[in-house]
């Protein structure tokens, strides 16, 4: 599937949640059952300072995709964490620097995107798009 | 105890919020409980009226014009001091200077004290519960003049190690520094001891009164404390204004802040003779507008009376308190045996990120994370706390909604 693909069929899943409720227990519960990141991979030179809440990403390169693993400490940021690494990851570098994250606003959690959060996802995000960019220099 | 419940049944709660208009506002759909009060303050009518007079009447600027609204404004503007002066009983207007905020003010004294009187060697005394407005301006001073910062450590409910805090001080002791309350944990520090046993010592104390101002009457006199730093808005005045209270005799003997228009007496390129106090420590435009409405932030506290504010506000916290220990998991951080109005804790298994962006979703406003005092939260080892402060218009209502909303985050995230 592509990036645009993932995104729109999470939107569909969403819009079954007719308030904020279920939504976030929906969320919390995928940040529950996620295990995101190797255990090695939870140190400080792979944390992305969210001030509030730590986001740990990992990137590999494999067969022309990139492979994001990442986690946090709190559990609604990592159920959100999972989202975005469903959304981006295991695409080329191309799809991943040209992508627009429109889901977040459709299902409604813009603002967990907003600075003021401090939660460390806008930061990943900038992250997971900054390596794809790097990649695709190198690559192309 | 029944003097306690008469003045609470006397204190119109009901009655003050209508002074409030933001809070019959609603968020995410439900009505508006407003427990992010440490941070800043809502603003009575009074305070926005003033606003308003100011621009639509007064809108001039200070110290300067000859013509008349130049004048009024000037008045109104130090009718504000003179406000504050009687509202913390400083000996003189003059002492009263008028700041960008408490942050503004602390740097001010960091810098001209710091100037005047730290040199090599010497040492600076803050506390482990310093709000990073507190901390940073020492440590840049130290760095600059090669000085050391001392720190007093506290126990795990909260409070001050005063033993190790009379240890500290010694005659490389050039200024003792700390908070008057926690802003994180509530504490009311013991700051007669704290100001008695730095003046034997010859040093003098500042006080970062932030999170008392709003909450304790302060007396400077009586205090015997030599800086004193305050905002304006986390006491129901406008943001962007703040006081620095300090003796005539250490305000004398301090070099300007800052150089600009006000704070000047006369400049030629060879010399600049410096204005008097407070004028000497005020260059440059002030915020007017705030200032002048500061007035009016000052006046309804005292019309209602601190006493009875911090009477109401001390029933309302351990009303709260004991409303939250009933919730199964929860530990409250800062349980000291003298408390304002600040309520943090931690819901077991629960990141408070998490706490904080379920009680949003229920229309209750809290502060969650480091609340700018990251090393006393590495030193309770936690990565913040959810923060609950009250004011002088939260009502046990509010804080039933807060009790019943951490209780449903505990449910969802446990």
């Amino acid at each position: 599937m592509t990036i645009n693909e993932i995104q729109d069929e999470l939107i569909a899943d969403f819009a079954f949640f007719d308030d904020w409720m279920a939504k976030y227990e929906y969320i919390i519960q995928l940040g529950k059952e996620l295990p995101l990141i190797d255990a090695q991979y939870k140190k400080d030179e792979y944390l992305i300072k969210g001030c509030q809440s730590k986001v740990w990403l990992h990137a590999d390169y494999r067969d022309g995709r990139v492979i994001f693993t990442a986690d946090s400490d709190a559990i609604i940021t990592k159920g959100l964490v999972g989202l975005m690494v469903r959304v981006l990851s295991n695409h080329s570098p191309q799809e991943i620097a040209n992508s627009e994250l429109y889901f977040v606003d459709q299902i409604g959690l813009k603002e967990h995107l907003s600075p003021t959060r401090a939660n460390g996802l806008l930061s990943m995000i900038k992250q997971m798009k900054l390596y794809a960019i790097t990649l695709q220099a190198k690559t192309t | 105890m029944m003097e306690k419940t008469a003045v609470l049944e006397q204190f119109d709660v009901y009655g003050i919020r209508k002074d409030f208009p933001i809070l019959t506002r609603t968020v995410n759909g439900k009505p508006l409980v407003y427990l992010d009060n440490g941070a800043t303050t809502q603003k009575p009518l009074q305070v926005i009226d003033a606003i308003r007079h100011y621009y639509t009447e007064l809108n001039s600027n200070v110290h300067r014009g000859v013509h008349h609204l130049s004048q009024l404004a000037t008045d109104a503007f130090e009718v504000t001091r003179h406000q504050l002066k009687g509202f913390i009983n400083a000996a003189h207007d003059h002492e009263i200077i008028i700041t960008k905020g408490t942050t503004d003010s602390i740097n001010l004294v960091a810098s001209s004290f710091g100037s005047s009187f730290v040199k090599t060697g010497d040492e600076i005394i803050i506390s482990a519960m310093e709000h990073h407005s507190n901390i940073v301006p020492w440590q840049l001073l130290c760095e600059d003049r090669g000085a050391v910062l001392r720190v007093v450590p506290i126990n795990a409910a909260g409070e001050l190690d005063m033993d190790a805090y009379r240890a500290l001080l010694t005659d490389r002791t050039k200024l003792v520094a700390i908070t008057y309350v926690s802003n994180s944990l509530g504490t009311v520090n013991p700051v007669r001891e704290i100001i008695e046993a730095a003046h034997a010592n010859g040093t003098p104390v500042l006080l970062d009164a932030a999170q008392a101002i709003q909450h304790i009457a302060i007396d400077v006199q009586a205090l015997d404390v030599d800086f004193l730093a305050f905002s304006g808005h986390k006491m129901y005045g406008p943001t962007g204004v703040g006081v620095l209270y300090g003796k005539e005799k250490w305000l004398d003997a301090m070099p300007p802040y800052q150089g600009g228009g006000e704070m000047i007496k006369e400049v030629t390129f060879e010399k600049t003779t410096y204005n008097e106090l407070p004028f000497k420590f005020e260059a440059g435009t002030p915020n007017i507008e705030a200032g002048i409405s500061l007035a009016a932030a000052i006046g309804y506290i005292q019309d209602i009376g601190m006493d009875r504010i911090a009477a109401y506000e001390h029933g309302l916290l351990e009303y709260a308190t004991a409303r939250l220990l009933e919730i199964p998991g929860i530990r409250l951080i800062g349980t000291a045996a003298n408390k304002s109005s600040v309520l943090s804790f931690l819901v077991d298994g629960a990141h408070p990120y998490d706490v904080g962006v379920i009680l949003d979703k229920l229309g209750v406003a809290v502060r969650t994370g480091h609340h700018c005092t990251q090393p006393l939260m590495d030193w309770y080892g936690i990565p913040g706390t959810v923060r609950a402060s009250i004011a002088m218009y939260n009502t046990r209502e509010d804080i039933d909604t807060l009790a019943a909303g951490v209780q449903k985050a505990a449910s969802m995230l446990v």
